[in-house]
């Protein structure tokens, strides 16, 4: 592609060259207006002096007859003007004038005719035009009289040599404002083609060029640099996930294949055997369970669990997990408390939603030590609770266990981290990213604050209204 | 039981098959969604393991395509997805039940136990009996011999679910599904926490344990002494 056909094919050209027609046309129907009007004007000032004169000339042959008729014309006709009289007598044989020729068969019909004419005392090529009137006088005279309409003709050239001009002059400086316009935009786009191709080349750091000017290209390009901003986002994080997966599925997978070698080499009857195998199923199911987690959470985070969303109340889930895992609970010496006064309708996947509050509840069991009460004056050891506030309902879960320091607290969420003191812990180190994860599916975010002693870990989810009747 | 996997992994469908006859079952193989459709359309199985994704003709399809022609053979579907979203297109299609892979065959076992009876027509009895327990579903009563058991409501519906299906190994997480309504993994080992609880309700103090702990697989309630 040439750069005059990228020129050319560019949309601010193109845009150019269709007001450039519009602003065209619109001169052009100007113009011919202002010429045909003052044309106009200009012939019914002709007609109307010239009806003025025949009519003061004709007072003048009732008065005094043919004689001073001839005076006041010869008087006329001698001074220096446009005008044209011409008395003839009914043959046509001229009387008194200045005209010395007619265009023939002017003089047989009254009224209004243009005519060519030559005067008196002028070579015999040249030859004008006139605007003539002709009347019949009582004694069978004819009067003639008439305008020259070169003026007219003047006014009318000028007038259209200056649309000529404008005209092109329009053109040319449309065309010349539309090439500067379109090459500035070109010149914009073209580093923004040229910077978009190397960010596809793989350089994912770069951004658009933004001019600071703050027009459509430059929202544009903060737009799409927002975009490339979340693009990389996404990507750090995808490979991220996929480093962590590396590690933490072949760790496992590795122990797996080690045991199975051990048993191979040592084992040394049927007994071995079955508890190698056994000890290899029990990993498996480890792996998968891990596997399932990493895929829940990123269904969650790619929003595909939009689609099934309800209302329901988080009330009524939170008795629900609390019921399931209070036995575990009793089982390990606490108290599981639940506080939930009140429906909190919240619009979402119940099962994700319910699944993130369990993973929050096993937590605090596995963390929770036996008389240690979870703070705020509540007599259990873990509270789990639903409580709307303001526009939102949080669901926590409170424990009067070791807590998480302050400067941990952003680092647990991510997948796979887990505190040094919680790796005698079984676990996968998935539950509070799954948790986090399905709180940031439904708008809303999973926070861990000091419960002083203690976690207090919440799911702020969106608050719905209850619907008339509900509750 | 007559059962038929329809399956194209020749592998898993191998294993499965040879398990199933170790267990005492009949098991046929069908390669593909329209040879299995065609075995299955007679109607002569008890319960159908249907893979979802098949060569040919989709797992899901083809259970339309059985209800369609108004055979309700009971049938199990297998599927590498395990989210609760094609869980619930899978039942919405027609399956009676979801199995995401990989599964325990011990797990595979009991659902399909527990389908192809329910399908052999044990009615809905108001009253569950096993050894000399009772459960009277109408007035929410449980006794053993001459005692009265007080169950709570989460108690007594996982022994309703559990004497329903009496004589049969309920895994845990089929518990959770049908006795909770959840189709996630608690990870920790919450249903055995709740069936001591309730052993010890009904269990505790009788000479004959009722409720057993079926190793490797789940829980079965059955008479002792039969």
């Amino acid at each position: 592609m040439t750069a005059l056909g990228k020129l050319l094919r560019t949309t601010a050209f193109r845009l150019t060259l269709v007001y450039l027609v519009v602003f065209a046309l619109f001169a052009a129907f100007l113009l011919a207006y202002f010429a045909l009007n003052t044309r106009r004007l200009i012939t019914e000032q002709i007609t109307s002096t010239v009806d003025a004169e025949i009519t003061g000339l004709s007072e003048q042959y009732n008065r005094g007859g043919i004689r001073l008729l001839v005076v006041v014309i010869e008087g006329r006709a001698r001074q220096p003007s446009s005008s044209l009289y011409l008395v003839t007598t009914s043959t046509g044989e001229g009387i008194a004038g200045n005209v010395a020729s007619l265009a023939p068969g002017v003089l047989d019909k009254p009224g209004w005719a243009e005519t060519a004419y030559r005067r008196l005392q002028e070579p015999e090529a040249t030859e004008h035009h006139a605007l003539v009137r002709v009347s019949t006088l009582a004694g069978g005279f004819r009067l003639l009289v008439g305008r020259d309409l070169d003026e007219r003709e003047r006014l009318y050239q000028i007038v259209a040599v200056a649309g000529r001009w404008s005209l092109a002059m329009v053109i040319v400086l449309g065309i010349v404002g539309g090439v500067f316009v379109s090459r500035r935009v070109l010149k914009r786009v073209d580093a923004m083609t040229d910077k978009s191709q190397t960010i596809m080349a793989g350089d994912l750091g770069g951004r658009l060029p933004v001019a600071g000017s703050d027009d459509e290209f430059d929202r544009l390009a903060i737009n799409l640099n927002a975009m490339l901003e979340r693009i990389e986002a996404l990507m750090r994080g995808l490979k991220e996930i996929s480093d962590n997966v590396a590690h933490d599925l072949k760790t496992p997978l590795t122990r797996l294949r080690n045991r199975c070698e051990a048993a191979l080499r040592t084992a040394k009857g049927e007994a071995d055997y079955r508890q190698a195998l056994e000890a290899t199923i029990e990993e498996s199911v480890g792996l998968i369970r891990t596997f399932d987690a990493l895929l829940m959470i990123a269904r969650a985070e790619s929003g595909e669990a939009r689609d099934d969303m309800v209302e329901f109340d988080a009330a009524e889930i939170a008795r629900d997990v609390a019921d399931l895992y209070e036995p575990l609970a009793d089982d390990k010496g606490l108290a599981l408390q639940i506080e939930a006064p009140q429906p909190a309708m919240v619009k979402g996947n119940r099962e994700l939603i319910s699944q993130a509050l369990a993973n929050l509840v096993d937590n605090a069991i596995k963390y929770a030590a036996p008389g240690k009460h979870a703070a705020n004056g509540a007599a259990a050891d873990i509270v789990v609770s639903a409580n709307p506030e303001g526009n939102r309902i949080l669901l926590s879960v409170r424990d009067g266990g070791p807590g998480v320091p302050a400067v941990d607290r952003d680092r647990v969420v991510e997948r796979f981290v887990r505190l040094e003191q919680s790796r005698s812990q079984p676990g996968s180190g998935l539950g509070l990213s799954l948790a986090a994860a399905v709180a940031r599916l439904h708008g809303g975010e999973l926070r861990l604050e000091d419960n002083g002693p203690g976690l207090k870990a919440v799911i702020a989810l969106p608050r719905v209204e209850a619907a008339q009747g509900a509750g | 039981m007559r059962l038929l996997i329809i399956e194209d992994d020749r592998d898993a469908a191998d294993y499965l098959v040879k398990a199933l006859r170790e267990v005492g079952h009949v098991a046929e193989h069908a390669a593909d969604g329209e040879d299995g459709l065609a075995r299955a359309l007679d109607g002569r199985y008890d319960a159908l393991i249907v893979d979802r994704m098949l060569p040919k003709l989709d797992g899901l399809a083809l259970i339309g395509t059985l209800r369609a022609a108004k055979i309700d053979t009971p049938a199990l579907i297998l599927s590498a997805l395990g989210q609760v979203d094609d869980r619930v297109k899978g039942l919405r299609a027609g399956g009676d039940d979801y199995l995401p892979k990989p599964y325990a065959f011990s797990e595979l076992l009991a659902r399909v136990e527990v389908l192809a009876r329910r399908h052999g027509g044990r009615g809905e009895e108001t009253v569950y009996k096993v050894g000399d327990l009772e459960l009277d579903r109408l007035s929410h009563s449980v006794s053993r011999g001459n005692d009265e058991i007080v169950l709570q409501p989460r108690e007594f519906r996982l022994l309703e679910y559990l004497m329903k299906h009496a004589g049969q190994v309920v895994t845990r997480t089929m518990l959770l599904e049908n006795v909770w309504d959840y189709h996630f993994d608690p990870q920790t080992n919450v249903i055995d926490v709740h069936i001591s609880r309730l052993r010890s309700k009904i269990d505790k103090g009788f000479a004959q344990p009722l409720l057993h702990t079926v190793r490797g697989a789940g829980y079965m309630i059955r008479d002792g002494a039969r």
